[in-house]
């Protein structure tokens, strides 16, 4: 009797709860590949760029700062595919160790600015009134500053001449703050549209906490959203992190990051060494487009009201 | 209209009290900062500076002070090169100006009609291929367009890009030569997110009852979507100009640093690097400022050409 109440239930969704959950979850993902082939090519260089992010170590042909000055500025081969740089080190090897920069800044920033949305914009969002006005009037003043600004501003104050290590932290402290309060807005708006459900409703009249009807009705309700802005804001992370790297006020060099492999003081190496300027900029628009995409998939299919929204 | 600019009184105010207190973040302060590089300022020198800066004053009326000048407009001097910082900005205002409507101008060239075609066929080939064109654009970092720019065409062809700048008013023709291609790189990443805009929007007008009334009554296809769909289908074009100046900022920020264009941008990049904290207060003041009197102007616009959408 129970099985097919279970039946009923399951059916619309296309899942059935008599075979395991990981066959009803592969026909998910191959539906998914199905409808949204780019999303899941994204999904796909995503996973890809974590699986490398991870095995660097297993990956990588060389370490990312040996330095084989005998074989400086080799065009790519087979012993180095993607050639060589300035002090012989194995541009390769420096873009898959590069990947481990954008990955930890990039997800741990991500991570901890989803906490701050949330927090943000559930409190304005769930509280309103005289709060939500002058919270929002905050976040206007902070969305007048443009990211990039913002960001350099951070963290020349946070860590003028910081080690690797400092300039890290303040790097994914900025970045957190900055996409976390802007992104604040989204989440504030989902959740007003969910605190008038009468689920809610009907959580308050049997005497549900404030904190109890968040945690328990608002944000599994929201999740979707927050998921959806955490892929699209990782692109937006790892793009700003590579700027401003680029700029010189990323993580330094030995340390492999993709924009400060790009960075205009190796001009005059890239000019004899096409290379130099290709691949660790091929490596950003790749993962960028990859978030990009698989974000406007995700919001397809998890959340059609966050269609053509920011 | 009046409730709106009396609005921007208070986040106008936010915005001068969010940038004192980042300044007031640095560990230690300006003049340590400074110091930390420049061994040879004496300890004379040092008080000196702390003095000018009204550091060895307390907060409240450091703060005071800053706003009574920014309201005279003067900003204080650049720590570097002693000149006042309202008329260095005064110079570079205006050639940021320029790459920035150069580069919504190529923005909106490359972006409105891909968009319009891509809405006309939606589903079709095209359509695909726009729409991958648009997210492309938006994740090729324009650093990185930038950087291949200038090294690849002189090692091909012996052809770099200019970067010898000159007064717009002085020699216009070397002007625009050396603006082309930094506004060309601007526009084609502000164009994605507008190629997006447009085609979700004239997708969205192309199913409204006006459309089919029109052709209902027998007029030309392409007057239908040029005089019925694509007017409306702008107005939030218009907006998107608005919310995307951030991204503009940022841009010009990047392209003026590595074209040596003497803009807002390439200051702001260079006084943070010479930790020049007066200088990297007012740009982020000014722009600041900017963010907020456009997007009211777009509001504004926006009410304008969509009489459905009032102000009070």
């Amino acid at each position: 009797m129970e099985s097919i109440q279970h039946h009923d239930v399951a059916a619309p969704l296309g899942g059935r709860l008599d075979q395991p959950a990981w066959r009803t979850w592969l026909r998910g993902l191959a539906r998914f590949v199905r409808r949204k082939p780019l999303g899941a090519f994204g999904g796909f260089v995503v996973a890809v760029m974590l699986l490398t992010a991870v095995l660097a170590d297993v990956i990588a042909p060389y370490g990312y700062n040996d330095q084989v000055l005998a074989d400086r500025m080799q065009p790519p081969s087979a012993a180095h595919p993607f050639g060589t740089d300035h002090v012989g080190r194995d541009l390769l090897s420096r873009v898959i160790y590069g990947t481990r920069v954008s990955v930890v800044i990039g997800f741990s920033a991500i991570f901890l600015s989803m906490a701050v949305a949330t927090a943000l914009g559930t409190v304005s969002g769930y509280y309103g009134g005289k709060l939500d006005t002058i919270l929002q009037r905050l976040v206007d003043v902070w969305l007048a500053f443009p990211a990039l600004i913002l960001l350099l501003t951070a963290v020349s104050i946070l860590s003028p001449r910081g080690s690797p290590m400092e300039r890290g932290l303040a790097i994914v402290i900025s970045l957190a703050l900055i996409l976390g309060i802007s992104s604040s807005r989204v989440i504030r708006g989902a959740v007003i549209g969910i605190k008038h459900n009468q689920y809610v409703e009907a959580a308050r009249t049997l005497g549900a906490s404030d904190l109890r009807i968040v945690f328990r009705y608002i944000i599994p309700n929201i999740f979707a959203v927050i998921i959806v802005l955490a892929t699209v804001q990782l692109g937006v992370a790892i793009l700003a992190e590579a700027s401003i790297s680029f700029l010189g006020y990323g993580i330094p060099d030995p340390f492999p990051a993709w924009g400060q492999m790009l960075n205009s003081q190796g001009i005059g190496y890239m000019r004899a060494a096409w290379w130099l300027a290709f691949w660790p900029g091929l490596a950003i628009a790749l993962v960028v487009f990859a978030f990009n995409m698989l974000g406007d998939a995700l919001r397809d299919v998890l959340d059609p009201r966050l269609r053509g929204g920011r | 209209m009046l409730r709106r600019l009396l609005l921007m009184v208070p986040t106008l105010f936010g915005v001068t009290v969010l940038v004192f207190a980042l300044m007031r973040m640095l560990p230690g302060d300006v003049v340590n900062q400074i110091a930390g590089e420049n061994a040879t300022l004496t300890e004379e020198r040092r008080a000196e500076i702390r003095r000018e800066l009204g550091l060895d004053r307390p907060w409240y009326e450091q703060y005071g002070r800053w706003v009574a000048g920014i309201v005279r407009g003067d900003l204080g001097e650049s720590l570097q090169s002693r000149v006042p910082v309202t008329e260095e900005l005064a110079n570079r205002l205006p050639v940021t100006l320029e790459l920035s409507l150069l580069g919504i101008l190529f923005s909106l060239v490359i972006a409105l009609p891909i968009g319009i075609m891509a809405a006309v066929r939606q589903d079709s080939l095209l359509d695909y291929l726009a729409r991958s064109t648009a997210i492309t654009f938006i994740s090729i970092p324009s650093f990185w367009l930038a950087t291949m720019v200038i090294v690849y065409p002189s090692m091909w062809w012996g052809w770099a890009p200019p970067l010898q700048y000159a007064d717009l008013w002085e020699d216009p023709v070397k002007n625009l030569n050396m603006m082309l291609i930094p506004a060309l790189i601007l526009g084609f990443s502000l164009s994605g997110t507008v190629m997006r805009l447009t085609r979700a929007q004239m997708l969205e007008v192309l199913r409204q009852d006006y459309i089919r009334t029109a052709h209902a009554k027998g007029l030309h296809a392409r007057a239908v979507l040029v005089r019925h769909a694509l007017k409306n289908a702008l107005i939030p074009v218009v907006t998107l100009i608005g919310l995307q100046l951030p991204v503009l900022v940022g841009g010009t920020v990047i392209l003026e640093t590595i074209f040596s264009i003497p803009g807002m941008g390439s200051y702001f990049v260079f006084s943070i690097r010479t930790l020049d904290y007066p200088v990297v207060q007012s740009v982020n003041l000014l722009i600041a400022a900017v963010v907020v009197f456009a997007n009211l102007l777009v509001d504004l616009t926006y009410s304008y050409l969509d009489p459905r959408v009032r102000y009070s």
